[in-house]
């Protein structure tokens, strides 16, 4: 029946999934978003990006939590069309299609976002190089403007805006209702084949040559390995599995862990993932490995240990990950100088890249992108301001969706239509209601 | 598990009502959804269905402040359904009670939606179920707030209180007959409902909730406590005196 009175919650804890920066300031979540959106100044989904994206600026603002608006609104199961509301979560999506044959667009490395969220990080996976982000195949949005008004937008209402929300970080409104194509699958399993290489020169000659045969491709890379060695690691290559080399029926839902608590400071070190990283290498044995992949196995790996945030101690930790001209000579330097600062990360991954996207802000774009996972120490600005320097040198540029750290003078140098950005949300939200700490770090005009 | 249910469900669009319904209709049972109509009926039976609904999926008008609506509202949900065999309420209204003594309207609203429309919704189903040969379920959605006076439910709890007492007597007089009355009694349960109140501990999500009562309506239990642990917490508060409770704000 009717909704309560929203009246303005008591502030709680609302932090990122690298667990640092946290922020104290009042959240309404419901599943009716026009109510909860009216007076907020920013949009939360389920939290999963690193830093401080989804985190409001201050504790006077107001976050609207999304995921219980999770209706599927329009779902053609002959055209592969999806409708529904921003809340909807992309493990709930790929329960509902893959039994009918479909899968999204394009997938993060974790089910655990919600469309809104996939929107406004303008996501990418493991098929960049072929399908672009998902903002490509979003084609309408509904969303509360920051004057109250509530609009479908897509390339032909409304373009300069539909253009800015994919990849804005949720700043150029709320976005309530996704529309998108979904893509047919030939199975619901897939058919991997994956190669260990002994350094960072082979495995980005193999990653790129992969690109023209897969449609999906990554590598996980060594950060503790050095000299020779540096960056060895394993590329991983798929696409899904035919009617015939499929296993029978739907893929098993798999069993997850949990994490039970937050893991004491220190316990995750240079050392423990040297340790770590040594092990996955040495597991994946025989050079040249080919199989038939569970999906959940093959795009999640880290959905089954829920919470793993944890496992990096009360402090957190951060993501680096940037895109960087496909010159293994310049991975091999900014791999130096991350151990030579100390740095230290067990999820390493190196992905190479399409071309931009359509979105304002949206992060990738032509070269190989590398995530690696930092927990926060004293040394942590520093380090990230090095790999800026020099990734920023080189015509590269980092992810809002994993950032917490990077300076707004770095940030702005790396993103050309940050202007042009800046004039749409200008354009339509003059006041500037809506806003993120994110915003606040990086984009915004520094009063006075 | 029994055979396939043909339910009607007053509440399926929003919260508990909702995670139900997806639960209900994924495992089979044809449902008729209950409600004021528009496009927040029409788009949850959109929704089941987009979620591969087994059975069949329906909708039907009917709104807890128009008494004159529910007898209508049935009998179109069996005609439907083909027959009705199950009815679930999981509508209400919340409101802290700082709004409730402060706004007039919305406090008869509250009282008038929460306890006289929806026993005269139940006393509809009633007839409607015992005409049955078989019977049938009338499960409806009370609160743990109905089992104590309490500082900050004393109007919402009340209209609970009220309902659960009823649920509870309609079960002693018509069990016998084939009517099985469940009446369930959710603690802090994560919804819309309760967006801007802090969550308690054992605070639980909506799906938990739904396959407690799904639970429930098949073992063919007269009361169900859910999350089970409010079981306990209220065994607790229940017994507490009163000079406690005058100085507690809970």
């Amino acid at each position: 029946m009717s909704s309560p009175d929203l009246q303005r919650p008591a502030p709680q804890l609302l932090e990122g999934w690298g667990r640092c920066p946290r922020v104290e300031a009042p959240a309404l979540a419901s599943d009716d978003l026009p109510a909860i959106t009216r007076e907020a100044n920013l949009s939360r989904g389920l939290g999963r990006a690193y830093g401080d994206a989804a985190l409001p600026d201050g504790g006077d603002k107001l976050v609207a939590v999304t995921p219980l608006a999770d209706r599927v609104l329009h779902f053609d199961t002959e055209g592969g069309k999806f409708r529904a509301e921003a809340g909807l979560s992309l493990y709930t999506l790929n329960r509902i299609t893959m039994p009918q044959g479909w899968f999204t667009p394009v997938s993060t490395g974790t089910q655990f976002v919600t469309l809104g969220g996939m929107v406004a990080s303008d996501v990418h996976g493991k098929n960049h190089h072929v399908s672009g982000t998902f903002g490509r195949h979003v084609s309408a949005l509904k969303m509360r403007v920051a004057d109250g008004r509530i609009l479908e937008i897509s390339r032909d209402h409304e373009p300069e805006l539909f253009r800015a929300t994919l990849g804005g970080m949720g700043l150029t409104g709320h976005i309530l209702e996704v529309e998108f194509q979904l893509e047919a699958i030939s199975s619901p399993w897939i058919y991997e084949e994956s190669e260990r290489l002994p350094d960072i020169e082979t495995i980005m000659t193999r990653l790129s040559a992969s690109s023209d045969d897969w449609p999906m491709t990554v590598a996980w890379i060594d950060t503790s390995s050095k000299g020779k060695k540096l960056g060895r690691g394993i590329v991983m290559t798929g696409r899904w599995a035919t009617a015939e080399e499929a296993k029978a029926g739907m893929p098993p839902e798999k069993r997850e862990i949990t994490v039970p608590f937050t893991v004491p400071h220190g316990v995750v070190s240079r050392f423990t993932l040297g340790l770590a990283n040594t092990a996955w290498y040495t597991k994946h044995g025989g050079k040249y490995v080919k199989h038939v992949a569970h999906p959940q196995d093959y795009f999640y790996p880290l959905d089954a240990i829920q919470e793993w945030n944890r496992g990096y101690g009360p402090k957190g930790f951060t993501q680096y990950q940037c895109v960087m001209p496909s010159e293994p000579a310049l991975f091999r330097q900014l791999l130096e100088l991350f151990q030579k600062m100390g740095g230290a990360s067990f999820v390493t991954v190196l992905k190479d890249c399409g071309p931009q996207g359509e979105g304002l802000l949206s992060f990738p774009k032509r070269g190989t992108s590398l995530a690696l996972d930092i927990p926060v120490r004293s040394g942590t600005q520093a380090l990230v301001d090095a790999m800026n320097e020099f990734v920023l040198k080189h015509d590269g540029r980092i992810y809002l969706a994993k950032d917490a750290f990077t300076r707004r003078e770095h940030f702005q140098a790396m993103y050309p239509n940050l202007s042009a950005f800046n004039a749409i949300r200008q354009q339509w939200d003059p006041e500037g209601r809506i806003s993120s700490a994110m915003a606040t770090r990086l984009i915004d005009e520094v009063q006075g | 598990m029994s055979a396939h249910k043909k339910i009607a469900l007053l509440g399926g669009t929003k919260g508990m009502g909702r995670a139900l319904a997806r639960q209900l209709a994924a495992r089979g049972d044809a449902l008729c959804l209950l409600g004021r109509g528009g496009e927040a009926l029409e788009a949850s039976a959109t929704d089941l269905i987009a979620r591969g609904a087994e059975g069949r999926i329906f909708t039907a008008h009917c709104d807890l402040l128009d008494l004159d609506s529910f007898a209508g509202a049935l009998d179109e949900a069996a005609r439907l359904l083909g027959g009705l065999d199950t009815v679930i309420v999981t509508a209400g209204m919340f409101g802290t009670q700082e709004a409730l003594e402060a706004d007039d309207d919305l406090r008869r609203k509250m009282l008038m939606v929460n306890f006289s429309g929806t026993v005269e919704f139940c006393e509809q189903a009633r007839r409607r179920l015992l005409a049955n040969a078989g019977g049938g379920t009338l499960c409806v959605f009370s609160s743990v707030a109905g089992d104590r006076g309490r500082k900050p439910v004393a109007l919402y709890g009340s209209t609970k209180a009220g309902l659960s007492h009823y649920l509870e007597s309609l079960d002693h007089k018509h069990r016998a007959e084939g009517l099985v009355t469940l009446c369930v009694k959710p603690g802090f349960v994560k919804t819309g409902m309760t967006a801007g109140l802090s969550p308690p501990p054992f605070a639980g999500e909506p799906e938990q909730v739904a396959r407690d009562v799904i639970k429930a309506i098949d073992k063919g239990k007269p009361l169900l406590y859910t999350p089970g642990m409010w079981r306990w917490v209220m065994f607790i508060i229940k017994r507490l005196p009163r000079f406690v409770m005058r100085k507690i704000g809970f």
